[in-house]
């Protein structure tokens, strides 16, 4: 008998289907967000050795991990902004699995982005994109794609004495992507907003619209360029961390080939 | 006039390095008191408190008056070398090492005769300048040294095996981001230091003071996260066979008191402050023990730089004042650990520092970096295990020296 999962299968072998990783590897050096010190910070990853092969456990090697919800490629639930704290069902152990698979839309901002490190996505970017590739559809993702994932080091926080910058939507760009009923939206940068979103009205628009309205948000993507306008599936199911306010996670995306 | 030091030539590697060897250690409980003295820096001996006879060798009991009340206290190091012999044969494999081997006698202009090293540039019926420094063994010995030596006396083999002087040595900052490293890099190589390692932590978070340390020849910026257990281990394979000098410069501070102030900052002060010193000492700390005796850049001490807090918490400061009581324990664990080496631990203890922004509302007196760069630099030169900079930490460890129960009364505010 054949079936959609047997079809799929099929396709995954046979390389019809692709799975492209979009996760950044967790690493000790992978930079976080930076926060004005005497605010609490967001745990670097870190990775200690609880025995390996030795004295401390002879067959086997483990390690102990420490690292924020928010460390490295990561998912971001309602309840992890104060817009979005009574939402029902927002911390990442209470959201219906259903959602950790769906479809996914890119708009390509990566050449805005290589020549303004401010670039902004704005309402008119989302228009000439849907003139292009149809409506944004209700219920999926996404993603800007700004190639900010090929940065390396301090380029990618990107810090000046102003605060960091980096690329991100306007208030009005995320208030026509709830007029579509999006299910989250992704970036590549440290953070869903800007990194001068902080002077936004509101400050932080993504987080504080996007959760507000019980969605999600991915960040620290890569690989956003291997991923075609419409057509892709997005996996991105966070960890099941009860009151979790987001997760560390692994994200793909399946594209046919 | 002492030959100058030349700078040691890079290491046959045919051959073995040195194993470390101690002179004797063993001591009577009275006698111990001689390693604190020298461990401060302090020409010290016990003075019977009832006919103030000073005391020596250190003894229980007055040799005057038979007093048991024998305080120590810093007494006049003038004194007159009377004799002197030199030893060419002994059964000790420190000295067999190291023969011939100058010792003498020499008279306190206000005491007893004392047995003790001599220094190069002094012979007998010299007027001479007692100090008391501590040995490979970690044990206190006197050195006869000349009242005003050459500007090399320094490099004399018997006071260089007892400092632990930054000349010609390698030398790894571990946080090159503190208020402090900039100005110990300049101290260090002023000293004669041959190299300083800084490490980086976060080299993916922008800092301007960065280009103070690029332009700088025999200084190298790597990474380096005392949080970090694989940076750390990565940086002792590449550079750890050749750190003769560490200095711990990582802190965490964030004021604040026990019931206000939480655990996450606490964690982190935890994180830095102590085990961070503990991650360093496991990465480096065998090889530098191994290369104790490694020639003329031996590996020779490891530093910690301590607030005072250490000794007695601030109030308003309960996580971080406990991260330091911890990495001072740890220090001292670690002397222990290193003693068998010759290996010596320093903890520099200071108050606030200048330009820390942590201590930014706290008035004066604070120390500056500067300050406490020459301070650390005399006190490897001097081969202490425990110094202090500025009047708060200088108060706070005399006091502490003096009544440890009575200062944390006075600290936690139970004072009339």
């Amino acid at each position: 008998m054949t079936t959609i999962l047997t079809d799929m299968a099929t396709a995954l072998a046979t390389g019809d289907v692709k799975l492209i990783d979009l996760t950044h590897t967790l690493d000790p050096d992978f930079p976080v967000i930076v926060l004005p010190p005497e605010f609490g910070q967001c745990a670097r990853f870190r990775m200690e050795e609880v025995s390996a092969y030795d004295h401390r456990g002879p067959a086997w090697k483990w390690h102990n991990l420490t690292l924020n919800e928010h460390t490295g490629t990561h998912f971001d639930a309602p309840i992890h902004w104060v817009s979005g704290k009574d939402v029902p069902n927002g911390a990442v152990d209470e959201i219906d699995p259903s959602v950790f698979v769906g479809p996914v839309v890119v708009i390509d901002c990566s050449a805005g982005a290589a020549q303004n490190d401010d670039f902004k996505l704005t309402p008119e970017i989302i228009l000439e994109w849907e003139a292009e590739h149809g409506q944004i559809p209700a219920d999926a993702w996404v993603l800007m794609r700004t190639d900010w994932s090929k940065r390396s080091g301090a380029a990618y926080l990107n810090m000046a004495e102003d605060g960091p910058h980096s690329p991100g939507p306007t208030p009005a760009a995320i208030e026509l992507l709830l007029a579509r009923d999006i299910r989250g939206f992704g970036t590549e940068t440290v953070g869903t907003d800007a990194g001068q979103g902080a002077h936004y009205v509101p400050p932080y628009p993504a987080h504080y619209l996007l959760h507000g309205a019980g969605k999600f948000g991915l960040q620290c993507l890569r690989n956003l360029d291997k991923l075609p306008p419409t057509g892709a599936m997005l996996i991105a199911p966070p960890l099941k961390i009860k009151g979790g306010t987001g997760s560390p996670l692994r994200v793909m995306a399946m594209v046919q080939t | 006039m002492t030959d100058p030091l030349a700078p040691p030539p890079k290491k046959d590697p045919q051959k073995r390095t040195n194993t470390p060897v101690l002179p004797p250690a063993a001591r009577s409980r009275a006698a111990l008191g001689l390693a604190i003295m020298a461990g401060q820096g302090r020409f010290a001996l016990q003075v019977c408190d009832d006919c103030q006879a000073i005391q020596y060798p250190p003894r229980d009991a007055c040799h005057k008056c038979l007093s048991t009340d024998l305080p120590w206290r810093d007494v006049d190091p003038t004194a007159q070398l009377i004799a002197e012999t030199t030893i060419r044969v002994s059964p000790e494999p420190y000295f067999r090492e190291r023969m011939p081997w100058r010792m003498g006698a020499a008279r306190l202009t206000n005491g007893p005769t004392l047995n003790c090293h001599i220094h190069g540039e002094v012979t007998r019926g010299d007027t001479v300048k007692m100090a008391l420094k501590l040995d490979k063994a970690g044990q206190g010995v006197l050195i006869a040294l000349p009242t005003e030596g050459s500007d090399t006396m320094q490099d004399d083999p018997i006071l260089r095996a007892m400092s632990c002087d930054p000349k010609h040595r390698r030398i790894l900052i571990s946080d090159a981001r503190s208020p402090l490293a900039l100005a110990l890099t300049e101290a260090l190589l002023a000293a004669g230091a041959a190299h300083i390692f800084l490490g980086e932590p976060e080299d993916w978070r922008a800092w301007p003071e960065r280009a103070e340390f690029e332009c700088r020849d025999n200084v190298s910026l790597l990474p380096l996260d005392v949080t970090d257990t694989s940076s750390i281990t990565r940086l002792a394979s590449e550079i750890g066979g050749k750190t003769d000098i560490l200095i711990n410069t990582a802190q965490f501070t964030r004021p604040g008191t026990i019931m206000q102030n939480d655990t996450t900052f606490a964690r982190d002060a935890m994180e830095v402050n102590t085990l961070g010193l503990m991650r360093l000492a496991q990465a480096f700390g065998p090889t530098m023990a191994a290369r104790a005796q490694d020639g003329t850049n031996a590996a020779a001490a490891l530093v910690h730089i301590l607030s005072a807090q250490a000794l007695a918490p601030d109030a308003g400061f309960g996580a971080y004042a406990a991260s330091q009581a911890a990495a001072r324990s740890l220090c001292n664990s670690l002397r222990a650990e290193f003693r068998p080496s010759g290996l010596r631990v320093l903890t520099l203890y200071t108050g606030p520092v200048e330009g820390d922004p942590w201590f930014q509302p706290l008035p004066p007196p604070k120390v500056t970096p500067k300050a406490l760069a020459r301070t650390l630099v005399s006190a490897l030169i001097d081969g202490l295990e425990e110094a202090t900079c500025g009047d708060i930490a200088t108060d706070v460890f005399t006091r502490w020296q003096e009544n440890a129960l009575l200062l944390e009364r006075e600290k936690t505010g139970g004072g009339a």
